[in-house]
């Protein structure tokens, strides 16, 4: 630029500085605006409104029996219901959980019953590997819980994991007891 | 960029590595200190508007297409879930219509300025042909983009321009449903629109590419017209036009901004809120208001076929517009006959536009009864009024005119009374409906293509300054 | 300077005078061919600054629910959706509108098609928040059947559908002739629906009288905020978007006058 018409000026200085002052707040101000529109254009991919609003589903514990499984689809995810045995139960309380990668006992896995005990008969459980969102297959794999075929990942009958990649015990869905026989997932 | 010798040096080794492989900061550097004419106006501030109108266009389309179902079944809905559940959807879609609105009422400025200034004239012929194929493209993308909505003016507008295909003789039918990919507008339509109204953005971009290399290579032109001669009559591109640009950006945003937030339904039309229904045609089928001067032109014709070849014949000599002007002389400013063609020129463009809107057998006005001054006297006796005295001419006038509205109510009441009419009653009114109003501006805007070439033999241009410099000086 | 100023300005408002004169234009030349003339409302959401009527809406949605409903759906609406923030059930305590009690009274009133998911039958329920409003006839064809052959229209966005907008919402419903009850001086002939509105036919909770002229403003303050869900808060984004371009647009033209202040041009 200093090879153009305006180097034939060499006057007033003097205002330099404030000349350097309002073209650095413009600039600012335009950044500022450009960064605020910004948000909206990255928001917009969040959950949208009836996305949120349609994300609950009730199930009926009575219809299914001991040793079986329900699979419902909430939030577009598998939810399996278990129906645990007691040999089942059994072998999910009286594991040594300090030897487990993510330790947590049987009853911090179930939610309470209106009685507010719980009632270890029923396991709910978001059915996506913690490791990369396979399905696991049921009543089966080394502890006789659940076993993913995408990378061979073990859980047992809590749905801990035990052995193989992944890095967290199947996750619990947010669920609540509306009586002893009917739960609200979400 | 040939005449502009780069100045950028590389400070670091990372840039000199750089620039020895892939020269694109060069590159960037040397656009932004390109040698402008120093007497660029504001009107050339459209340039920058149309980058910024591109880039937000194919930004809210990207997201818009992330939420927008292209299904006869859902399409419309989608739409709808956008604008109430979407995050910000309330404010993307209306950016994204406005938007089209506001790139066309930009581009039409900027076309405008480059007919009134000549900048399509050697040697950016180029420039201006680039500019003319985005439009087309524009034209094209907008039209495909109305569809989307699936509204009723969605679909009744796709019916009747893909109908302009069925025209073609021989293969028309068969041409119009290749491109409906059915018998009507329907699902498998819908969806290429969709595919081809995301893709042609992308090509506008390449020719603006295009558009914009050949510009720094023949050089801008400027007010006057006068090819600048030496360093004095050019700016650095920045600062100089960056902050100008950068000015008129904000000035039209806030008119972009006033739209949207405001009235974003303004320039839509209230049908395209109704879901598409082949069954019912909408009352009255009017396109997008940049699109109202060429629907006037196919309509002013009784033709089908010979209505089409108008309307594409009005864009099609825009491309040949360089080679019709037969004048040496580029800016209007120094063509004073030239610059009467274009005004009026630019008043036929605005007559067609509002032609367009309206049903062609609507009257523009109705003339009142020819009334004479005779008629007059009769009637203002009839009323018991006295007739104005004196020799005012434009009083008669408006006592004219005022009487003829009267003129008609009373005529109007004789009639339901059962009177006999009075004898001025019985003239038949004259006036001008718009199918005629259209044809008139048809006239006069090829008329301005045909006078063109006469023009720059029989005109005297005025005296134009030496230089660029001595111009912007006064010296000239 | 002032010329600058004065071209600038000039630009604007030609720009502006073009495009809302073009706006106009399209308009008009869809505005209805009879001599009716339209009654203009002051609404309440009229303005760069207005907002909806939450009693207005409020009492617009029970003349909805108690006359239009029994043939009109309002298909891209949900329960939850009254209870947004510029809805008429908006409340503060409820963010979540699925959680607000209005709500999920007003869903609970509807019933629901829906699949029992242990037998596959087909039952119904009450509605949650979560649920659209739902289809008042089985498909096109039954509708038109039950209605002298025209299936009524959807509502949800009625009030942008026809040009006019919310006035003429308004001036349909308070223009049916006192004998015809089909003929309508503002549609000028007969509609397909007979005149919906009658003195009392519903009684407000607030005590407001029903006349014909009250319901038709509530329902069509309802059927606005409907079509224009999000309008509230378009607005006030608007409000701070122009004042933050125009101190953007002085500041821009004070830093344009400080590069160019050497320059003749």
């Amino acid at each position: 630029m200093s090879e153009t018409a305006n180097s034939e000026h060499h006057d007033d200085h003097v205002d330099e500085g404030k000349r350097d002052f309002i073209l650095i707040a413009t600039g600012t101000v335009a950044a500022a605006g450009a960064a605020t529109f910004a948000w909206p254009l990255v928001a917009q991919m969040g959950k949208a409104a009836d996305t949120m609003a349609a994300g609950s589903i009730e199930i009926n514990l009575s219809g299914i029996a001991e040793g079986q499984q329900l699979k419902m689809l909430w939030r577009g995810k598998p939810v399996f219901v278990r129906h645990r045995t007691p040999a089942e139960i059994a072998e999910a309380e009286n594991t040594d959980i300090s030897k487990c990668p993510d330790p947590e006992t049987d009853a911090e896995r179930l939610v309470p019953t209106p009685d507010g005990k719980v009632n270890p008969k029923y396991l709910v459980m978001v059915g996506v590997c913690t490791h990369f969102g396979c399905v696991p297959v049921g009543e089966s794999g080394d502890f006789g819980g659940w076993y993913c075929p995408c990378h061979g990942s073990h859980y047992d009958t809590a749905g801990r994991i035990r052995k193989g990649p992944a890095p967290k015990n199947l996750e619990i869905p947010p669920y609540e007891y509306l009586s002893d026989t009917v739960i609200k997932v979400g | 960029m040939s005449g502009h010798p780069s100045t950028y040096e590389p400070k670091y080794a990372a840039t000199r590595w750089l620039d020895q492989r892939l020269p694109i900061i060069r590159m960037g550097a040397d656009f932004m200190t390109y040698p402008s004419p120093r007497n660029l106006n504001y009107w050339w501030t459209f340039g920058g508007i149309l980058t910024l109108c591109l880039v937000s266009q194919i930004i809210t389309g990207i997201i818009l297409a992330m939420h927008y179902v292209p299904h006869v079944d859902m399409a419309f809905d989608s739409v709808q879930r956008i604008r109430r559940d979407v995050p910000f959807g309330w404010l993307l879609q209306p950016m994204h219509a406005v938007g089209a609105s506001m790139f066309f009422l930009a581009v039409y400025i900027h076309m405008f300025r480059g007919l009134y200034y000549g900048s399509y004239k050697a040697p950016r012929e180029m420039i201006w042909i680039l500019g003319c194929v985005i439009y087309l493209i524009m034209m094209a993308t907008a039209f495909l983009g109305y569809t989307l909505p699936w509204g009723q003016m969605s679909f009744w507008g796709a019916t009747v321009i893909t109908g302009f295909f069925g025209a073609v003789p021989v293969v028309g039918e068969s041409l119009q449903q290749w491109l409906l990919g059915g018998f009507s507008v329907s699902n498998a339509t819908l969806n290429r629109f969709f595919s081809l109204h995301y893709l042609l953005p992308f090509v506008i971009a390449g020719i603006v590419g295009l558009h914009v290399w050949a510009m720094h290579h023949a050089g801008q032109n400027n007010p006057i017209g006068v090819e600048p001669k030496s360093k004095k009559d050019t700016l650095s591109f920045h600062p100089y036009y960056t902050v100008k640009d950068g000015f008129a950006v904000v000035l039209f945003l806030l008119v972009f901004a006033f739209f949207v937030f405001y009235q974003p339904d303004a320039l839509g039309h209230a049908d395209n809120y109704i879901e598409a229904n082949p069954m019912e045609t909408p009352a009255h089928i009017v396109p997008e208001w940049y699109f109202l001067p060429f629907y006037a032109i196919l309509r002013a014709v009784p033709d089908k076929l010979m209505g089409i070849l108008l309307m594409i014949g009005a864009i099609a000599v825009l491309f040949v517009l360089p080679w019709l002007d037969t004048s040496k002389v580029k800016s209007m400013r120094f063509r004073p006959l030239a610059r009467r063609f274009f005004y009026i020129f630019l008043v036929a463009c605005f007559i067609l536009g509002w032609c367009g809107a309206e049903t062609p057998s609507d009257m523009v006005f109705t003339v009142g009864q020819k009334l004479g001054v005779s008629d007059l006297g009769g009637y203002l006796a009839s009323i018991g009024a006295e007739f104005p005295s004196g020799e005012n001419v434009k009083f008669i006038e408006d006592q004219t005119r005022a009487f003829t509205a009267d003129a008609l109510a009373a005529c109007q009441s004789e009639l339901a009374a059962g009177h006999a009419l009075p004898e001025y009653c019985s003239q038949t009114p004259q006036g001008l409906n718009f199918v005629w109003l259209s044809r008139i501006a048809t006239f006069l805007y090829f008329g301005f293509f045909f006078i063109l070439p006469i023009l720059g033999l029989v005109e005297k241009p005025k005296e134009r300054p030496e230089s660029i410099t001595k111009a912007v000086l006064g010296e000239a | 300077m002032k010329t600058v100023m004065k071209k600038t300005l000039l630009i604007a408002a030609t720009s502006l005078a073009a495009i809302t004169g073009v706006g106009l234009g399209v308009a008009y030349a869809a505005g209805g061919s009879s001599d009716y003339e339209m009654k203009h409302v002051h609404w309440h959401f009229n303005g760069p600054f207005g907002t909806y009527d939450r009693a207005a809406m409020q009492r617009g949605y029970q003349v909805y629910r108690e006359v239009c409903s029994s043939c009109h759906q309002l298909k891209f609406l949900s329960f939850r959706h009254l209870g947004d923030k510029g809805g008429p059930y908006y409340d503060e305590a409820y963010p979540n509108p699925n959680d607000n009690p209005y709500v999920k009274a007003f869903a609970a009133d509807w019933t629901i098609q829906d699949i029992d998911l242990d037998t596959g039958d087909a039952i119904e329920r009450p509605g949650i928040p979560a649920d659209r409003f739902p289809a008042i006839y089985d498909n096109a064809a039954a509708a038109a059947a039950s209605n002298n052959g025209k299936a009524p229209p959807d509502l949800s966005v009625m009030a942008k559908a026809r040009t006019g907008g919310a006035d003429w919402l308004y001036n349909i419903l308070i223009s049916y002739d006192k004998d015809d009850v089909f003929y309508n001086k503002a549609y000028g002939g007969q509609m397909a629906m007979a005149a919906p509105l009658s003195d009392g036919m519903v009684e407000y909770a607030d005590g407001t009288e029903a006349t014909v002229d009250q319901m038709a403003k509530d329902v069509t303050e309802f059927l606005a905020w409907s079509a224009d869900p999000k309008m509230e808060v378009r607005k006030q984004t608007g409000t701070a978007t122009m004042i933050y371009l125009l101190i953007l647009a002085i500041l821009a033209y004070i830093s344009y006058k400080r590069v160019w202040r050497n320059v003749e041009h």
